[in-house]
């Protein structure tokens, strides 16, 4: 008798869900269009699109050339998109949000950069104004701007004509300055070892001195599933707004239910010969069978539209997607004990889901969170949820990293249990 | 059939049922009035598993309940006040899952739903969706599904609440007929009209306790018997014309409950 009523009542859940054009359309294309927004945002560099720049302006009050080459420099970095307007629209565009920093260099920046370069002289001040909601892009120009700064003044100064005016200037004003005198003597003489090259290199025509300039290359190598394999935005996107939407449809699981009991319908469950293990396995069967469709629908489709693959253990996906299925539908039982009416618990029970994905690196990845918050999340199912289909779709992990991530959530989903077991509310009056 | 036996039940202080006995015999429906709040769901929710007493027992032919899952379940049917129905599904798969919960399957199961549906005049909507159907159609329905596994005893809570005439004449004749197969029938109403036609035997509760436990004639020779009945019968039209509700408002009196 338990199976057939157990059967009965998991094809009922099924059915009721299928015939609810809304609930499906909610549960399986919403999830899709909103991971294949947010996967087009965080897709990575992986394809051919130009990755996004970051708009700066430049205002160059000074038009030395030091401060020119600082802007030519600026103007073919790649990873900035550079305008060059006024100082007062230059501050108008930061305002609006139009830019993310405004560079300004003052007047007069090129000598005394170049003399602070060579003989500790007062540094000038370059002026950033900054939009305060970017302030990860203020920290990225400032690092791009010194490079092209070193480099502008480094170059200049070992060749160019303002650097070969501002060594013979220093070395004249030597003698008067306020350094030690052991000091004085060793600038001296590699001021006049600068003043000698730079006549050489004026002698033979060369194009300038040896120039300072960053002393390393940089090449970028992402580490994936394997050679050849690059990162897909689209596979973290998909397990963030798979798992948010499969804790979604754990609170439909709940409503069901609430639902269930303010139409009496849980009435005539009680009062069959039924055992209250029959009833609540069947809805977590059966909701276990709807998350995990949700979730394997959203991966099939940006498998195929998105090329996402699983470049880690098949197996581990799918023990990692069960286990996450089966937490949510537990969670789902456990919201529908504590719920009261149906309208008041889910909007509880939405902004705990909300919460909790945000929390489990849904929306971002986990790495960008501080690090303490980092660590707490760890106590959030959503996290080991996200960071489980990572691994092993576009990290490649194998079959031993999907298993503390399986096991946690098997631990959740019977904390989840329990708790639904300790306070179902079974009587009817 | 069904034995009730000192039945207490209190919510916090709230002493909702307080020591109800009564019993039920085969081939006799049962009316169980009382105004709102006298215990009347209560009760009925304890005799089907739905609430646990604090005290007393429910036995169905002789045994006890001692489980959820207890087969001598089996022997009991309820139609819940609401129309506990799925209106997404069809009437034909409400009663196939509501039959599934007590074991039926394949033909058994079949048989049984158009036996039922055939009993509450549904057989040529089993296969539409009970959104469609008219509350009287729901009400039919919900007795059916109360059918399906062909229950000793049915305990029926309030079924014609919001049907018209012509529905609610249906369902008396069906509780007519499951009376004449035997069936023990419990049946809660404020329609004081149904008890008179259907009731062999009348139960009166108010706050938790029976007032009166009778046949309708027993009833009007009770309260006859006492002095405020008797003033309120003449006004009723004489003693042997005093309607249910007379008797009911005598025993429970005019004040308004909540």
């Amino acid at each position: 008798m338990g199976l057939t009523a157990f059967l009965a009542l998991v094809r009922k859940d099924l059915q009721l869900f299928f015939s609810d054009r809304r609930s499906v359309i909610l549960t399986f294309a919403v999830p899709i269009a909103i991971a294949s927004f947010f996967g087009s945002i965080f897709r990575g560099s992986g394809d051919n699109d130009e990755p996004a720049k970051i708009p700066i302006a430049i205002v160059d009050r000074d038009g030395s050339a030091i401060s020119k080459a600082i802007v030519s420099g600026i103007q073919a970095d790649t990873s900035l998109a550079t305008s060059m307007p006024a100082l007062d629209e230059a501050r108008a565009a930061v305002q609006r949000g139009d830019v993310a920093v405004a560079v300004i260099v003052p007047p007069g920046f090129g000598d005394a950069a170049g003399r602070a370069f060579l003989s500790q002289g007062d540094k000038p001040q370059v002026d950033l104004l900054f939009d305060p909601s970017r302030g990860a892009e203020l920290a990225m120009v400032r690092g791009v701007l010194t490079g092209h700064v070193m480099e502008a003044v480094g170059q200049e100064v070992f060749g160019g004509a303002q650097g070969r005016a501002i060594v013979d200037e220093t070395l004249s004003q030597l003698d008067s300055s306020a350094l030690p005198a052991g000091t004085r003597d060793t600038l001296r003489t590699l001021l006049q070892s600068v003043q000698q090259l730079n006549q050489q290199s004026g002698q033979t025509g060369g194009g300038g001195g040896p120039a300072i300039a960053v002393p390393f290359r940089v090449k970028e190598d992402a580490v994936t599933g394997g050679a050849n394999t690059q990162y897909n935005g689209y596979a973290h996107s998909f397990a963030g707004m798979g798992i948010q939407f499969l804790l979604f449809a754990a609170i439909e699981l709940a409503m069901g239910i609430l639902i269930e009991r303010q139409l009496g319908i849980w009435k005539r469950f009680r009062s069959a010969p039924l055992s209250r293990f029959t009833l609540l396995a069947a809805r977590g069967a059966s909701g276990t069978i709807i998350t995990l469709l949700t979730l394997l629908v959203s991966f099939a489709f940006a498998m195929i539209v998105f090329g996402v693959k699983i470049h880690g253990s098949v197996i581990g996906f799918a023990a990692i997607a069960v286990a996450c299925s089966i937490m949510a539908a537990t969670f789902g039982l456990f919201v529908a004990a504590l719920g009261k009416t149906a309208a008041a618990t889910r909007r509880v029970a939405t902004f705990a889901v909300l919460i909790m994905v945000m929390l489990g690196g849904a929306w971002v990845p986990s790495f960008v969170f501080p690090s303490w918050l980092q660590r707490l999340t760890v106590v959030i199912p959503a996290r080991w949820a996200v960071d489980g289909l990572d691994a092993m779709t576009w990290r490649g992990l194998g079959l031993d990293a999907a298993i503390t991530p399986t096991l946690v959530l098997l631990g959740f989903a019977v904390l989840f249990a329990v708790l639904t077991v300790v306070k179902f509310r079974w009587e009817e009056a | 059939m069904l034995a009730i036996t000192n039945l207490h039940k209190s919510f916090g202080a709230t002493r909702a049922v307080d020591d109800v006995s009564f019993s039920v015999e085969r081939g006799q429906l049962v009316a169980l009035l009382g105004p709102n709040g006298a215990g009347k769901t209560t009760t009925v929710s304890m005799i089907a598993g739905l609430v646990t007493p604090d005290q007393g027992s429910v036995t169905i032919g002789g045994v006890a309940v001692s489980s959820d899952s207890d087969p001598v379940k089996r022997r009991l049917g309820l139609v819940p006040q609401d129309l506990a129905l799925y209106d997404e599904l069809t009437g034909h798969a409400n009663l196939r899952l509501f039959g599934s919960l007590y074991g039926l399957s394949g033909e058994a199961l079949e048989r049984a739903i158009a036996t039922s549906l055939i009993l509450v005049g549904l057989s040529d909507r089993a296969g539409d969706r009970v959104r469609t159907f008219s509350g009287g159609m729901k009400r039919r329905l919900n007795l059916a599904a109360g059918l399906l596994h062909d229950p000793d005893i049915l305990l029926l809570d309030e079924p014609t609440v919001g049907v018209d005439p012509q529905s609610r004449n249906a369902i008396f004749d069906n509780l007519e007929q499951l009376k004449s197969r035997g069936k023990a029938l419990l049946y809660t109403t404020h329609y004081m009209e149904e008890a008179e036609r259907l009731a062999d035997r009348i139960v009166i509760m108010d706050h938790g306790r029976v007032l009166a436990d009778d046949t309708l004639s027993g009833l009007r020779a009770r309260v006859l018997a006492g002095a405020d009945g008797k003033a309120r019968l003449a006004e009723d039209g004489g003693e042997g014309g005093a309607s249910l509700e007379t008797l009911f408002l005598t025993l429970t009196g005019r004040n308004l409950r909540d």
